[in-house]
């Protein structure tokens, strides 16, 4: 799981067991429940599993085991700037794998991984349905189309600041 | 709500929507019943506000308090379908088609085309509208649009989507009326039977079979679902209508609640929409809210209610039983069939599941009846088929035409032709489950059982369309890369299956292959089409048996000569000198490790790509840029 220290506060946790009581008694709630507290924390450390489980009356095994079947979970820590990059099929064939492969070369880590500042992490995702715009990349909310590589050193120094 | 309710908001609101459906005189006409002079109607779906659309209409609103504007209506709808050309703004009642808009276009337009007496501002306009003589053309009759045929995207575009009372005036709610008074079940089953609709999600199964074996399943709960999880990539219908037209899939869910004997309905829909969820929610919300959902349902006695369930990325979940067993809170992972989910679905209810797009034709075949539904289309697939154009083509966007329409003129009317020239190589379908169409199948009339006659299926109505450049092995390990990825795990074929078929396409396209690992990956393709658990491994090797078959030579280059043609493959690239700007340095054949360079000294090289082991060494040292990878 996250090698990196936990630390969750008094109130993330209030608003965990606040999401959890609204969902509670509700049929497959354990999704729902995934969903809102990986909005709060934005991830899903083994803390944050085992508070759910206990809650829930569900087997820490089985949160565990639904919270790393579904790519959207993540049980490590994300940056403070979020960029995805579409791989989807519509973006593949304008390049984007060459966008993502210039993001990896410029923050020096893989898809997948966090910057050691925290302040990037790095993902792919399968079509933001922007096919409009390919290839495309997105930064927080904020969606970057038509893309070359040549411009990705632009897009991310905005974000150092 | 009653009936009577439900047709007051209908009419209140009518001619406001039919301003945006005729023709420009007759719209001009009855834009003065409407208290508006002009309707600009601006897309809010994911397309186009990724291109800044929402800063249009902010502009526009900043502008009309500025210039003193209030008799023009600012709509925000969902998808118009051309969203190459986002951000797109519509002008009624002239029905003038601004493309490619920017905050400062919308000033402009405001000052010179919005404020009264204004005129048309043509240098803003979508080009193709423009004729040579000026003339502004409607936009219904650009070829992008004089093709399609709009039924499950009707209203898409045309309302505003977060409005109850635009989507009732626009006709949503009538075929729920329509059956819950002047139907039994059982003649809605028959109706949606005779309009021959099969399922959009990529089955084809009759959606009226469907319905039919639930009512008969035996139970006293029984549950509607729709599948909203639209994981092939490049396919994005789904989330349109539920963008542009929300209404029309929770009313289509209620029929059917009512048609087969259910009260509750789920909407499972992916996270990565969220526009899509945001509006599905507020649509709900004010459906409930007037007592289109809920008890007793414009005094039928009918109850039904609709919840939405959020994906998390999961592909597998597309399929039915894996997306019910999501739902109940589970890992997505799909059951064994039989029992079907028309007997035994979700939480062991039966249940019926259809795709969005197949909703969103429900309620024009109650309202049209079948008859009208089934003489469109042909032999066996009836209605119309949404497609997403994308991939190397012009007017990437969404459309929808008819089935049987031919390729071609999907492609080079409606879609515009290639980029820059470039040759039509394929089309793949179908997404990770389909495959490709060779240009020899260019004219091939798009339906359910053409497709899959020549290897390919009709999927969700993703269609990517491939040039020249464009490497069918590479794109067949693209496909395999994503369900070898998404394989849930849980049956064998599937989980080992893709793993060694993407290892064998990777060492194909790294210049290790074998002719026999064209026979090895025929052979696994057998074993996992008629052993996986569910659709996603039985079809997982469609990309790859459909460009083996149509595209076996480029796999033979690929292994026999190390070459790649398309120039995709990076570790078949080769290194050749320009002789034009070689000097005879002799630099590079001094540097080359492998002597593969030679030549004499003033005159130029020349690389010997047998020999050569593509260190790069002589491109490092190279002073005059002589030499390049091909």
């Amino acid at each position: 799981m996250a090698n990196m220290s936990f630390e969750g506060t008094k109130e993330q946790e209030d608003r965990l067991r606040a999401a959890i009581n609204t969902h509670r008694g509700e049929r497959g709630c354990l999704m729902p429940v995934l969903h809102e507290a990986q909005e709060i924390y934005g991830y899903l450390p083994s803390e944050v599993q085992t508070i759910i489980a206990e809650e829930l009356g569900i087997p820490l095994a089985e949160v565990y085991g639904v919270a790393t079947f579904y790519s959207r979970f993540t049980l490590n820590p994300k940056g403070k700037h979020r960029i995805s990059v579409c791989l989807g099929t519509a973006c593949y064939v304008k390049g984007s794998d060459k966008v993502l492969a210039e993001v990896e070369k410029e923050l020096h880590i893989t898809c997948g991984e966090c910057t050691q500042d925290r302040l990037f992490s790095l993902d792919s995702c399968r079509c933001v349905g922007a096919c409009g715009l390919a290839p495309v990349m997105v930064v927080d909310d904020e969606v970057y189309g038509k893309l070359t590589a040549g411009e990705v050193a632009g897009i991310l120094a905005k974000y150092r600041d | 709500m009653t009936c009577k309710e439900l047709e007051k908001r209908a009419a209140a609101n009518a001619d406001l929507i039919k301003v945006r459906r005729i023709i420009r005189e007759q719209a001009e006409e009855l834009a003065k019943n409407t208290g508006y002079r002009k309707q600009v109607l601006v897309c809010g779906g994911t397309g186009c506000t990724s291109s800044h659309s929402l800063q249009v209409i902010e502009q526009l609103e900043k502008s009309f308090k500025e210039l003193g504007i209030d008799d023009v209506l600012i709509v925000k709808t969902g998808c118009f379908g051309l969203c190459a050309l986002g951000p797109i703004m519509i002008v009624y009642p002239e029905g003038a088609f601004y493309s490619q808009m920017t905050p400062e276009h919308a000033k402009t337009v405001a000052e010179k085309h919005l404020v009264k007496g204004g005129q048309i501002v043509k240098e803003l306009l979508f080009k193709g509208t423009v004729a040579e003589n000026g003339e502004v053309l409607p936009f219904s009759e650009i070829p992008f649009y004089k093709h399609q045929m709009r039924i499950a995207l009707r209203n898409c575009g045309v309302i505003a989507a977060e409005d109850i009372n635009e989507a009732i005036a626009a006709g949503d709610y009538q075929a729920l009326k329509k059956a819950l008074f002047e139907m039994t079940p059982d003649e809605v089953i028959a109706e949606v039977k005779a309009s021959g609709l099969r399922g959009r999600g990529g089955a084809g199964f009759p959606t009226g079979l469907k319905w039919q074996f639930t009512k008969e399943a035996q139970g006293d709960v029984k549950y509607v679902c729709c599948n909203a999880d639209e994981g092939d990539p490049g396919a994005f219908m789904d989330r349109s209508v539920l963008e542009g037209d929300p209404h029309t899939v929770i009313e289509a869910m209620a029929i059917a609640g009512y048609a087969v004997g259910a009260h509750e309905g789920y909407i499972y829909v992916r996270a990565e929409y969220p526009i899509a969820v945001e509006r599905l929610k507020i649509a709900i919300s004010q459906a409930r809210e007037i007592g289109l959902l809920g008890k007793n349902i414009l005094g039928s006695g009918f109850d039904f209610d609709v919840f939405v369930r959020l994906g998390a990325g999961a592909f597998v979940c597309g399929e039915e039983t894996a997306l019910m067993t999501s739902i109940e809170g589970h890992r997505g992972e799909p059951r064994p069939r039989p029992p079907f989910s028309a007997q035994c679905g979700l939480f062991s209810k039966p249940t019926v599941l259809n795709n969005v797009e197949t909703w969103a034709n429900i309620s024009p075949i109650l309202l049209n009846g079948a008859k009208w539904y089934a003489s469109i289309g042909t032999e066996k697939s009836k209605g119309t088929k949404v497609f997403a154009l994308g991939g190397k083509i012009n007017n990437v966007g969404l459309v929808e035409v008819p089935m049987g329409t031919k390729l071609s003129t999907i492609i080079y009317e409606i879609g515009g032709g290639i980029p820059h020239g470039k040759k039509f190589k394929a089309a793949q379908t179908g997404g990770p489950s389909g495959g490709c169409i060779p240009a020899k199948y260019i004219d091939i009339e798009m339906d359910f059982d053409n497709l899959i006659s020549i290897g390919s299926m009709m999927g969700s109505g993703g269609l990517i369309v491939m040039d020249e450049d464009t490497c069918m092995v590479d794109i067949a390990k693209f496909y395999l890369e994503f369900t070898a990825d998404e394989s849930c795990g849980k049956c064998t074929p599937c989980r080992i299956g893709t793993k060694r078929m993407l290892e064998l396409l990777t060492k194909i396209t790294e210049g290790n292959g074998e002719m026999e690992d064209l026979d090895k990956i025929k052979e696994i393709a057998e074993h996992m089409k008629s052993s996986s658990l569910c659709a996603l491994g039985q079809s997982a090797p469609n990309p790859i048996l459909s460009t083996l078959a149509h595209f076996e030579d480029e796999y033979i280059e690929h292994i026999r000569d190390k070459h790649c043609p398309a120039g995709v493959c990076k570790s078949l690239m080769n290194y050749y000198i320009d002789p034009a700007k070689c000097r005879g340095c002799t630099l590079c054949a001094r540097n080359c490790p492998a002597g593969a360079i030679s030549g004499a000294v003033k005159s130029a090289h020349e690389i010997d790509v047998k020999k050569c082991i593509k260190c790069g060494q002589c491109i490092a040292h190279c002073k005059f840029g002589a030499i390049e990878k091909r």
